[in-house]
C-alpha cells in the first residue's frame, strides 16, 4: 500500500528579533554571529502562543486544504520539546480543535528536534498496516534558550501540520529510514527551565555524524545520488549546519534553498524539517523528488525519500498561507519585549 | 658521578584537536605505541613510563594515570615502573627530564616518556576553570584573573615597555597558522591573516580568540635510551645533549619584571650549559606560544632576540621557515594544539621530525640543534631541552 502526505499546513508567529538585537544585550557582536549561524532574525511566539496554539493554527491550515472529514482520523501525534503541560497532552486539544475527537488515539513525543518526523513514522507504519485511515503529525515548537547563551540567538517558535493516508496522496513517501544513538549533546532535565548542550560536541559527533548516516543510508537503499532529488531538506539548529552537510552530500543551492528557512525563521526545533519539507512542498510540482532528513539531539536522525504525485495539480494549496507568506507581515521585537514575551522576566514570589 | 649520555630512538603521536571517538587511555596508548613501533623495542624492555598530565582528575576524573597507561599499554604483567607527572603546562617537559635523569643516571635502560590530556570532554567554562588551578588560587584566581588575563598584563605591560604593536602579535599567530598548515598532526591547518586574528572576538585586551592557544585533546610519546646503545634501534638517534628546568614565583604579580619569565632564562641558561653551547648554535625551536605575547617573550628569553625585540623580529619574518630562526615549525601550540600534559613530549617530536630530516613540507635545512621550550602557569616551572642529531 503507498502511504504518502494527504495533506498539510504550516504555521509561524509573526514576531522576529535580531541577533544584533540580542547581542546589545549580552556584548555580543551580533552581525558577527548573525553570520557565523546565517541567522538574521527568528520568530518569536507572542504571550498567546504555545506549542498548543502552533499546533492547532497547523493542524487547522491543513485540514483547510482537503476534505477529508476529521472523523476519520484514527491517529494524532504532536512532536515536541516544548510542550506546555509536563502531564497532560497537547495532542488531546489539538484533536478537539480539528474536531478529530474522540474515536482516535492520541499520544505527545518527544525526540529533542526531530520528533515530529517520528510521529510522521508512526502515521505511515498505523496506515500502512490498516489499523486507521489517516493520521495527523505535527511538529512544533516554542524553543528555550537560556539569556545569553548562544542557543538564544536562534532558538525561535513555529511548526507544520501532516495528514499521513493513503488516498488522494500528493506526495508518496518511497521510504524513511532513521539512525540513532545514545549520544548526550543537548538536554534538559525535569523541572528546568533551559536546555543545556555540549557546545561544540553538538557538531560533528552529534549533527552531522547522524545526518550523513541517515542520508547515507538512505541513498544507497534507494540506489541514489543527489542529483536524483529537485529538493533536499535538512535540520537547521542555524543556517550554517544544514547548508554545509548539503554540500557534503552533492546537494546544490537550487535544492536547498526553497526549503531553507533558519536565515529568516531561525531554529524551529520540531517544527524545523515539518517547515521546510512544508516551504518545498508550497512550490513544488508532479514528479519532484524530495530529499529530508531530520536531527534530534540525544540523537538521532530520520530520513524521508518522498515523491510529489499527480495529485498535487489538484490540491488545494490555495486555501491555507504558505510559507512565505506566514513569513512576511513581520513585526521586529526589541530585547525586553522579547524577553517579556518568552517569560524571561522573573517577577518576585515567581 | 658521569652521567651517560641519552638518546630518542623513537617517536610517535596522536593527531590533536577534538577527538571525540576516542578516550583518554586511547589516545595515550596509541601514541606510546607509535613510539614504541619507531624505536623498533618491545613492551618487555621497557624500564620505566613517565607520563606528563596536568589535570586527568579534573578532565575525566581519572587519577593514578601512571598505572592506567602502563596498564592499558600491556605493560602491568611486567610491573613497570610507571609515573605520572604534574607541572601544569610544563607537565610534559617535565615528564621528559625525569625519562632523561633516570637513563642518564644508569638507573633504567628503556624508557618511555609519553603525555596525554583529553581536555574536551568538559564545557569551555568548566575547562577554563581547571586550566586556572595552574596560578595561585589564593591570590591569582579568586580574585577573577584568568591565564588569558594575566597574559593580557604582560602583554599590555611588553607594548608599554617596548613598543611592541598589536600587529606584531597577530604576526605571531599568523606564522604559527602557516606552519600549522604544513604539519598533517596539526589541530589547525589553515591559514590566516593578521585581520583574522585583530578581528576575532575580544577575550582579554589586548588578546583577542586568534592570540590564544586551543583546547586540545591529544598526546605524544617518546622512547629513551642510552646514547651507546641508540644505533641499535635506530639510524638516527637524536641525543638530548642538554635539559634545563627552573622555578619562580607562582603569582605574577610577585614578579620583579612581568616581561621576562626569569624560569626559561634560568632554565636556558643550565641546558646550554649542560650542552657546552650558547642560542647561536641552535636551528630550530619549539617554544611555548599558549599565547602570542608568549612566543614573544620566549623568543627573547631564551637569548634569541634582544629583550623588547621579539614582536619586531617576528614581523620581520626571522623565526618563520627559511628565516633566523626557525620557531614553532609544527604550528606550536596555537595551530598544532595544546593538550597541556602532551606539549611537552608533542614539542620533541617535532624537534625529533625535524632532526632527522622528516618534517616533509615544514622541514628545516640541514637542522642540527633544536630546543624545546615548555612553560607551567605563568612562568612559574619552565624546561629547555636542547637536541642533537646524533
Amino acid at each position: 500500500m503507498k502511504v504518502g502526505i494527504v495533506s498539510y499546513g504550516a504555521y509561524v508567529p509573526r514576531y522576529r528579533i535580531t541577533p544584533e538585537e540580542i547581542g546589545k544585550v549580552w556584548g555580543v557582536d551580533g552581525k558577527a554571529m548573525s553570520k557565523a549561524l546565517m541567522i538574521n532574525c527568528k520568530s518569536v511566539p507572542s504571550p498567546d502562543e504555545d506549542t498548543i496554539t502552533i499546533s492547532v493554527e497547523a493542524a487547522r491550515n491543513m485540514m483547510r486544504r482537503c476534505d477529508v472529514s476529521p472523523g476519520d482520523i484514527g491517529a494524532l501525534y504532536v512532536g515536541s520539546e516544548s510542550h506546555p503541560y509536563a502531564v497532560k497532552p497537547t495532542g488531546t486539544i489539538v484533536a478537539e480543535a480539528i474536531e478529530a475527537a474522540p474515536n482516535l488515539t492520541v499520544a505527545d513525543y518527544e525526540f529533542a528536534c526531530k520528533a515530529g518526523t517520528a510521529a510522521i513514522q508512526t502515521c505511515m507504519g498505523l496506515v500502512g498496516s490498516g489499523m486507521i485511515k489517516y493520521g495527523v503529525a505535527i511538529g512544533a515548537d516554542t524553543s528555550q534558550g537560556a539569556p545569553g547563551d548562544a542557543l538564544e540567538f536562534s532558538a525561535s517558535a513555529g511548526g507544520a501540520a501532516f495528514l499521513i493516508g493513503s488516498e488522494k496522496i500528493i506526495a508518496t513517501i518511497d521510504k524513511t529510514c532513521s539512525y540513532t544513538t545514545d549520544t548526550p549533546d543537548f538536554w534538559r532535565r525535569e523541572g528546568e527551565m533551559y536546555p543545556r548542550h555540549g557546545g561544540r560536541f553538538t557538531g560533528e559527533p552529534a549533527y552531522f555524524k547522524h545526518i550523513m548516516s541517515a542520508a547515507k543510508q538512505m541513498m544507497t537503499c534507494m540506489n541514489t545520488t543527489a542529483k536524483d532529488y529537485t529538493y533536499a531538506v535538512f535540520h537547521q539548529p542555524n543556517g550554517k549546519f544544514p547548508s554545509r552537510v548539503a554540500k557534503q552530500l552533492g546537494f546544490a543551492d537550487p535544492q536547498v534553498l526553497p526549503g531553507l528557512l533558519a536565515p529568516t525563521i531561525g531554529n524551529t526545533y520540531s517544527g524545523s524539517v515539518p517547515l521546510g519539507l512544508s516551504a518545498i512542498l508550497d512550490e513544488s510540482k508532479p514528479g519532484d523528488r524530495i530529499f529530508a532528513v531530520a536531527y534530534g539531539s540525544g540523537a538521532g536522525s530520520d530520513a524521508f525519500d518522498i515523491t510529489v504525485t499527480d495529485e498535487m495539480a489538484h490540491y488545494q494549496r490555495g486555501k491555507a498561507p504558505t510559507v512565505k507568506e506566514l513569513n512576511s507581515n513581520l513585526k521586529f521585537l526589541d530585547y525586553a519585549t522579547y524577553a517579556k514575551f518568552r517569560g524571561k522576566i522573573l517577577l518576585g514570589g515567581e | 658521578m658521569t652521567m651517560r649520555r641519552v638518546a630518542i630512538i623513537g617517536v610517535g603521536a596522536t593527531e590533536f584537536g577534538e577527538l571525540w571517538d576516542s578516550s583518554f587511555r586511547d589516545i595515550g596508548i596509541t601514541a606510546g605505541l607509535a613510539a614504541v613501533a619507531d624505536a623498533n623495542i618491545t613492551a618487555d624492555q621497557i624500564d620505566a613510563l613517565y607520563v606528563g598530565n596536568m589535570s586527568a582528575g579534573r578532565f575525566i576524573e581519572q587519577e593514578h594515570i601512571g598505572a592506567l597507561i602502563a596498564d592499558y599499554a600491556g605493560l602491568a604483567r611486567d610491573h613497570v615502573a610507571a609515573t605520572r607527572v604534574e607541572a601544569a603546562g610544563a607537565s610534559g617537559g617535565l615528564a621528559l627530564r625525569q625519562g632523561f635523569l633516570a637513563v642518564a643516571s644508569g638507573l633504567h635502560d628503556i624508557v618511555v616518556v609519553g603525555g596525554a590530556e583529553k581536555m574536551l570532554d568538559v564545557s569551555d567554562v568548566e575547562s577554563s576553570i581547571i586550566q586556572s588551578a595552574a596560578l595561585d588560587q589564593e591570590w591569582e584566581t579568586v580574585l577573577g584573573a584568568t591565564f588569558p588575563a594575566l597574559h593580557a598584563l604582560i602583554a599590555r605591560r611588553h607594548m608599554h615597555e617596548y613598543g611592541t604593536t598589536r600587529e606584531q602579535l597577530a604576526d605571531v599567530a599568523v606564522k604559527n597558522h602557516k606552519h600549522g598548515s604544513l604539519n598533517p598532526k596539526a589541530q589547525f591547518r589553515r591559514e590566516i591573516t593578521r585581520e583574522t586574528v585583530m578581528g576575532s572576538p575580544m577575550v582579554s585586551s589586548p588578546l583577542r580568540m586568534f592570540d590564544c592557544a586551543p583546547s586540545s585533546d591529544g598526546a605524544a610519546a617518546v622512547v629513551l635510551c642510552p646514547l651507546e646503545s641508540a644505533k641499535k634501534f635506530t639510524e638516527i638517534p637524536i641525543e638530548i645533549i642538554g635539559s634545563g628546568q627552573a622555578s619562580d614565583t607562582l603569582s605574577l604579580h610577585h614578579r620583579k619584571d612581568i616581561c621576562t619569565m626569569e624560569a626559561t632564562r634560568m632554565a636556558a641558561k643550565r641546558a646550554f650549559a649542560m650542552a657546552n653551547m650558547t642560542h647561536k648554535d641552535v636551528d630550530i625551536a619549539e617554544v611555548h606560544d599558549n599565547f602570542t605575547i608568549s612566543e614573544i617573550l620566549a623568543i627573547e628569553d631564551l637569548g634569541f632576540f634582544r629583550k623588547g625585540e621579539g614582536g619586531k623580529a617576528t614581523e620581520a619574518g626571522l623565526t618563520g621557515l627559511g628565516g633566523e630562526i626557525a620557531v614553532n615549525t609544527s604550528g606550536g601550540l596555537k595551530a598544532r594544539g595544546d593538550p597541556i600534559g602532551a606539549t611537552g613530549l608533542a614539542q620533541a617530536v617535532e624537534i625529533v621530525t625535524q632532526l632527522r630530516g622528516k618534517a616533509e613540507k615544514r622541514q628545516v635545512k640541514d637542522a642540527n640543534v633544536g630546543l624545546a621550550h615548555n612553560v607551567g602557569g605563568t612562568g612559574a616551572t619552565a624546561l629547555v631541552h636542547l637536541f642533537r642529531r646524533g
